[in-house]
C-alpha cells in the first residue's frame, strides 16, 4: 500500500511520518500546492508549524490546494490520519469535530505520555493493544467538543499533558475513517528511539486498507 | 554626558586612535555609510580584538578535522562520506534586555552558521545562566522566556533540542548567558565554504525582508558594559526571529547546494550585510559591488548606512555563476522565499556600495577585515577575591542526610525537566538519548528503518555534550577552565564516545581590565593544555566579553561543546541503575576536595582555595576504560561524578534508573561524599562477573539510598526532592 504525506512550508514531521509509514508500506511526500494525492491508499497529516501557525494552529493549512484533495478523499471514504499539528488542521477544515486549544499550562510540552486505546475497532487502531506508549509535543493541545464525540484514545489517568477535556487524545469522525491525535506515533516505532509502540497504528492501517476495496467513482 | 559633545566615531564604539588608522589606511576621512561599516566590522564581536591573539593558543588540527575555525562553523569526519559541523555561540546581551526573542534568534543564528556550511541542522543545546532564581524575580523571567524563545525557535524548524546545562549564580543578576550550539549533519561533498569565488558572479540576498531591527546590535550591545539604566532604550537594537521563515531558507538553502547551483554561501549575522558580504570577499580574495537599491526593504525610507548593517534575522547570501541565476531563483521561488541579485564579485579588492548608480562608499576588503588593531591584554591576576559568597542556604553542621537533600534540591543540581519539557528532543527520528537518560545525547547516524535499529546491524552514532562551570573557573582559571574539558568528554566516555572536535564559547568580563584579562588568558591556556591532553581539535567558537555591570565582572565562564563518535547506538550507555543485584563500582582516580564545590557555595562560601591538581594520564586511561565497558555492554549504567559529589552521583543513578530502585554502598576510607573533582571518577554498574577487577562499592537493589555509616534515606524521597527543587523556584 502507498501513504501520501502532506508537506506544507513548516512541517516539521513530514520526513519521520514517511519514514514511518515506509516501514508498513510505501510512502511518498506531496507538496501544499500540489492538487494530486498521486493514488495513494491513505492520508497523512503530520506534526510541525504549517505556514508557521503565527494565525491560529492549522488555521491557514486548511486553504492550501492539497487540502481540497484531501478533504473529497476523506468525503468518499479515504483513510486520514492527522497528528498534532495535522488533528489541528483536520479540525480547522471541518473533517473532524472540536477543536484544540493552548495548554492549560499555556506552555509547550513534550512528554512520553501512557494512552489507552478506548476504541480498538477503528482502522487506526485494530492492531493496537490496551495501551501505548508514545511522545506528545505541543503548545496547542487541549482537545475541546462541546458535542458528544468518538474517542479513541485517552491519556491515561494521571498523563493528560494539557487539560484536555476527558483525557481526550484521539478522536474520530462519525463514518470513522478520519483520525486525528496529538500524540506522535510515528516518533515510537522503534525501541532504540524510545518505544515501538506508535508502529502499531500504522500496522493498523495497512490491515484496514488491505481488507477494503475503495469506492470508484 | 549628552550625546552631542561625542565625536561620531565614539558614538558608535571607535576609539580616537582606531579612528586615525581608518582615515590612515582610507587617505580620507569615511562617509557616513562607510563610518557605520567600519565601527562594525571593527568591534569587539565582529573583529575579535581582545581576543584572537589569545585564541590562537587552541589546538585546531587534528585528524578527524574536515573545517578548523573561520568558516561559520568547524567540521569533522566521522567515517562513511558524512561530516559533522558545529559551533557554539552566545546571544548574551540582546538576551539581557529582551530575553524571549533574544534567546531565539540565538539559535535562529547558530542554525543558520550549521546550513551555512552545507549542513543539515540535526541538534540543538544550550547553557544557560542566571542570578540566583530565589532571590531574583528578574533572573527567574529571563529563564521562562529566554527557554520559552528557545523552545519557540528550535521546537518550529523542527530541530531536536537534545542537551544543555543552566547555572545559577548571583554574578550573573545582571548578565545572563544564553549560548547556543548547533550541530549538523552533510555529505562531505556538499560542505561549502564562504570564500566569494569567480569575478563577474552574482551576489544573490535571499531570505526575509531587510529592515530596521538590529540596527548596531554588535558595537551597542554585544560589544559594551550593560546597565547603567538604559537597557530599555537599547531594546529596538534586538531582533526579532521567524522560525517559519528560517524553515523555509533552511530547506531552499540545502536544496540550492544539493543541486550544485552556489559558488559560496553565507548567512547574515551580527553587522548583516556588511559584515556577511566583506567575510566573503575577504575569504576568496576578491571584491563585491552591492547596489543597495536592489535590496527588498521592510520599511520605506532606511538610510543607506542602515541597510547595510540591518541585523533583520533569516537572511543569506550566495555567490552564483550567471548561468545559474534563473534556476537559483526558481528554488526560492518554489520555497517562497524572496531572492534577488544585488550585486557583484570583481577583482579589484574593494567593496562598493552603491545607492543606484551613485557610489556611496567603497572601503578597501583588507581594511575592513584584517586591519582592526589587535590588543595585547595586560593581564594581572587579582590582589583581593573578585566574587562574594552568596547567602547562606544549609548549616556547616547539618547532617549527611540533610545536606544530600539540599543538594538534590538546590537550584544548580534539581532535574531540569521544567526546562527540557519545553523542548522537543525527538523530531529527525535520531535521537537514541534523550536529557536525563544519559550523560549525554546520542544521535544515530544513519536514517533508522525496518532493518536497522534494535534487530539490524551496528547504527553507529554521535553523542554531544555541552559543560562549564564558572564557580571552579573563577576559583583557578586555569584549572578550571581543563575541568569543562576533561568534564565534557567524561559525558561522552558515559556514552559510549570517542571525542573527535570541541567548540567553545568564552563569556567573560571586560578584557580591558586586567584581572578579568588575566582569567580570560588563564582559562585559554586551560583549555588549549586540556584539548592536546584528550587530542580533541577546537574546530570553531566563540567569544563574549563585556558581561560586566557595575556591580562587576560575571563568573569566568567558558562552555564547552564537544562531538564524539561511538560505534554502536545500541550499546549507547545510560545513567541509570537497571537490575537488582548488580555491583556498583567507583572507577577512576577521583580525588574531590570542597573548595568550588556546590556545597561550598550553600555553605555561603566565596569560589575560593585550590581544584585538586590532575593525573592526565589516567584520566585518559579511565575515559578509555569507561568506553570499553560501555560499548562491550559490561557496563549497565555510566555516570560521571560532577557537582555535588559522589553522593549526589549515585543518588542521580538511582533516581533516574528503574522504578524505586535503591543501592547500597561504602565509601572508601575518608572518601568526602560531596567533595568534587570534576571529569576523574566514574559511578558505573553491571554484574559482579563483568565488574570483576573494579573498585566494587556497593549493590543496587532495596527502596533506599543507604551509605554505609553516612546516610540511609528512601529513593521516594530523593527522587522527590530533585524533581521539586528547580520547578518550585519556577512556579
Amino acid at each position: 500500500m502507498k501513504f501520501g504525506v502532506i508537506r506544507f512550508p513548516g512541517t516539521c514531521d513530514d520526513v519521520d511520518a514517511q519514514l514511518a509509514a515506509q516501514r508498513v508500506g510505501d510512502a511518498e511526500l506531496l507538496w501544499h500546492r500540489d492538487r494530486d494525492l498521486k493514488g495513494v491508499d491513505a492520508v497523512i497529516v503530520p506534526g510541525g508549524f504549517s505556514y508557521g501557525d503565527y494565525l491560529r494552529a492549522g488555521a491557514i493549512a486548511r486553504f492550501a490546494p492539497i487540502m481540497e484533495e484531501v478533504i473529497e478523499f476523506a468525503q468518499e471514504g479515504g483513510l486520514v490520519l492527522g497528528i498534532c499539528n495535522g488533528f489541528q488542521i483536520l479540525c480547522e477544515a471541518g473533517l473532524l469535530p472540536g477543536a484544540l486549544l493552548i495548554n492549560d499550562h499555556l506552555k509547550f510540552v513534550f512528554r512520553q505520555v501512557e494512552l489507552e486505546v478506548v476504541d480498538a475497532m477503528t482502522p487506526f487502531t485494530r492492531e493496537c493493544p490496551p495501551t501505548l506508549s508514545i511522545p506528545v509535543k505541543h503548545t496547542t493541545g487541549r482537545y475541546y467538543s462541546p458535542t458528544p464525540v468518538q474517542v479513541v484514545l485517552k491519556y491515561a489517568p494521571g498523563q493528560n499533558p494539557n487539560g484536555s477535556q476527558d483525557d481526550i487524545a484521539g478522536v474520530v469522525n462519525n463514518a470513522g475513517n478520519v483520525f486525528g491525535l496529538m500524540p506522535h506515533p510515528e516518533h515510537a516505532v522503534d525501541p532504540l528511539t524510545g518505544s515501538a509502540d506508535g508502529l502499531r497504528i500504522f500496522e493498523s492501517i495497512r490491515t484496514a486498507v488491505g481488507e477494503r476495496v475503495r469506492v470508484q467513482l | 554626558m549628552s550625546a552631542e559633545a561625542q565625536p561620531k566615531h565614539r558614538e558608535l564604539g571607535l576609539t580616537d586612535s582606531e579612528y586615525d588608522l581608518i582615515v590612515e589606511g582610507l587617505g580620507r576621512e569615511p562617509g557616513d555609510v562607510e563610518l557605520a561599516m567600519l565601527s562594525l566590522m571593527w568591534s569587539e564581536h565582529c573583529a575579535y580584538k581582545h581576543s584572537k591573539k589569545l585564541l590562537r593558543r587552541l589546538p585546531a588540527d587534528g585528524p578527524h578535522v574536515l573545517v578548523g575555525p573561520g568558516e561559520n562553523a568547524g567540521a569533522v569526519d566521522v567515517g562513511n562520506g558524512i561530516a559533522i559541523a558545529f559551533k557554539v555561540e552566545s546571544h548574551n546581551h540582546p538576551s539581557a534586555v529582551e530575553p524571549f526573542q533574544g534567546a531565539a534568534t540565538g539559535v535562529g543564528g547558530i542554525l543558520r552558521d550549521i546550513f551555512a556550511v552545507g549542513a543539515r541542522p540535526i541538534a540543538v543545546l544550550d547553557s544557560l545562566r542566571f542570578g540566583e532564581p530565589a532571590d531574583s524575580q528578574r533572573s527567574r523571567y529571563l529563564l521562562e522566556h529566554a527557554v520559552a524563545g528557545i523552545g519557540h525557535y528550535g521546537n518550529s524548524i523542527g530541530v531536536p533540542t537534545v542537551g544543555g546545562e543552566i547555572y545559577f549564580e548571583p554574578s550573573y543578576e545582571q548578565n545572563c548567558l544564553i549560548n547556543a550550539m548547533a550541530v549538523g549533519m552533510a555529505p562531505h561533498s556538499r560542505l561549502t565554504s564562504a570564500a566569494a569565488a569567480g569575478v563577474g558572479n552574482i551576489l544573490i540576498l535571499f531570505g526575509a525582508l531587510t529592515g530596521r531591527d538590529g540596527i548596531g546590535g554588535a558595537s551597542v550591545l554585544a560589544s559594551a558594559e550593560l546597565g547603567d539604566g538604559d537597557d530599555a532604550k537599547k531594546r529596538p537594537t534586538v531582533q526579532i526571529g521567524d522560525p517559519f521563515t528560517e524553515k523555509k531558507l533552511m530547506e531552499c538553502s540545502l536544496e540550492l547546494l544539493d543541486r550544485g547551483l552556489l559558488s559560496s554561501l553565507q548567512d547574515l549575522g551580527a553587522a548583516g550585510l556588511t559584515s556577511s558580504a566583506s567575510e566573503m570577499a575577504s575569504k576568496g580574495k576578491v571584491g563585491l559591488d552591492i547596489d543597495i537599491t536592489k535590496i527588498p526593504l521592510r520599511e520605506a525610507n532606511m538610510e543607506p548606512f542602515e541597510i547595510m548593517v540591518s541585523e533583520s534575522q533569516e537572511r543569506m547570501l550566495c555567490v552564483v555563476e550567471p548561468g545559474k541565476v534563473d534556476a537559483v531563483l526558481e528554488v526560492c521561488e518554489y520555497w517562497d522565499i524572496v531572492a534577488t541579485a544585488i550585486g557583484t564579485v570583481t577583482e579589484q579588492p574593494q567593496f562598493r556600495i552603491f545607492n543606484g548608480d551613485e557610489l556611496i562608499g567603497e572601503l578597501p576588503v583588507p581594511l575592513l577585515v584584517d586591519d582592526c588593531p589587535l590588543y595585547d591584554l595586560e593581564p594581572q591576576a587579582p590582589s583581593a577575591p573578585l566574587y562574594e559568597g552568596g547567602d547562606q542556604r544549609i548549616a556547616t553542621d547539618a547532617t549527611p542526610a540533610d545536606t544530600l537533600m539540599a543538594l538534590l534540591a538546590s537550584a544548580n543540581i534539581s532535574s531540569r525537566r521544567p526546562v527540557f519539557e519545553q523542548y522537543d528532543p525527538v523530531v529527525q527520528s535520531r535521537t537514541v538519548r534523550r536529557p536525563e537518560q544519559a550523560d549525554a545525547a546520542v544521535l544515530a547516524l544513519p536514517v533508522l528503518d525496518v532493518d536497522s535499529g534494535a534487530a539490524g546491524a551496528p547504527v553507529p552514532a554521535i553523542a554531544i555534550s555541552i559543560d562549564g562551570n564558572g564557580r571552579r573557573v573563577a576559583v583557578d582559571p586555569r584549572a578550571g577552565a581543563a575541568e569543562a574539558v576533561y568534564e565534557c568528554a567524561a559525558n561522552l566516555a558515559c556514552v559510549g564516545a570517542l571525542p573527535l572536535g570541541l567548540t567553545n564559547c568564552l563569556n567573560f568580563g571586560n578584557p580591558e581590565k586586567p584581572h578579568v584579562a588575566w582569567q580570560l588568558s588563564e582559562a585559554i591556556d586551560g583549555l588549549a593544555q586540556a584539548c592536546r591532553d584528550l587530542e580533541v581539535p577546537v574546530v570553531g567558537g566563540n567569544v563574549s566579553l563585556y558581561n560586566e555591570s557595575p556591580d562587576g565582572p560575571i563568573l569566568p565562564t567558558p562552555v564547552v561543546g564537544m562531538v564524539g563518535k561511538l560505534p554502536d547506538a545500541r550499546r549507547a550507555g545510560r545513567l541509570g541503575f537497571a537490575n537488582r543485584g548488580d555491583k556498583i563500582a567507583l572507577v577512576g582516580g577521583f580525588h574531590p576536595s570542597r573548595d568550588g564545590s556546590e556545597l561550598a557555595k550553600l555553605h555561603g562560601s566565596a569560589p575560593a582555595g585550590a581544584l585538586p591538581a590532575k593525573d592526565v594520564a589516567a584520566i585518559c586511561a579511565t575515559h578509555q576504560q569507561i568506553r570499553e565497558g560501555v560499548n562491550s555492554g559490561a557496563f549497565v549504567s555510566a555516570h560521571d561524578i560532577a557537582e555535588g559529589g559522589i553522593a549526589v552521583a549515585i543518588a542521580e543513578c538511582a533516581i533516574s534508573g528503574a522504578n524505586g530502585l535503591g543501592a547500597r554502598v561504602a565509601l572508601p576510607a575518608g572518601l568526602d561524599p560531596f567533595g568534587e573533582d570534576f571529569g576523574t571518577g566514574f559511578i558505573v554498574s553491571g554484574t559482579a562477573q563483568d565488574l570483576a577487577g573494579l573498585e566494587v562499592i556497593g549493590e543496587v537493589g532495596g527502596d533506599s539510598l543507604e551509605i554505609e555509616g553516612v546516610l540511609d534515606l528512601p529513593i521516594s524521597e530523593l527522587s522527590k526532592a530533585h524533581a521539586s527543587g528547580l520547578a518550585d523556584l519556577l512556579r
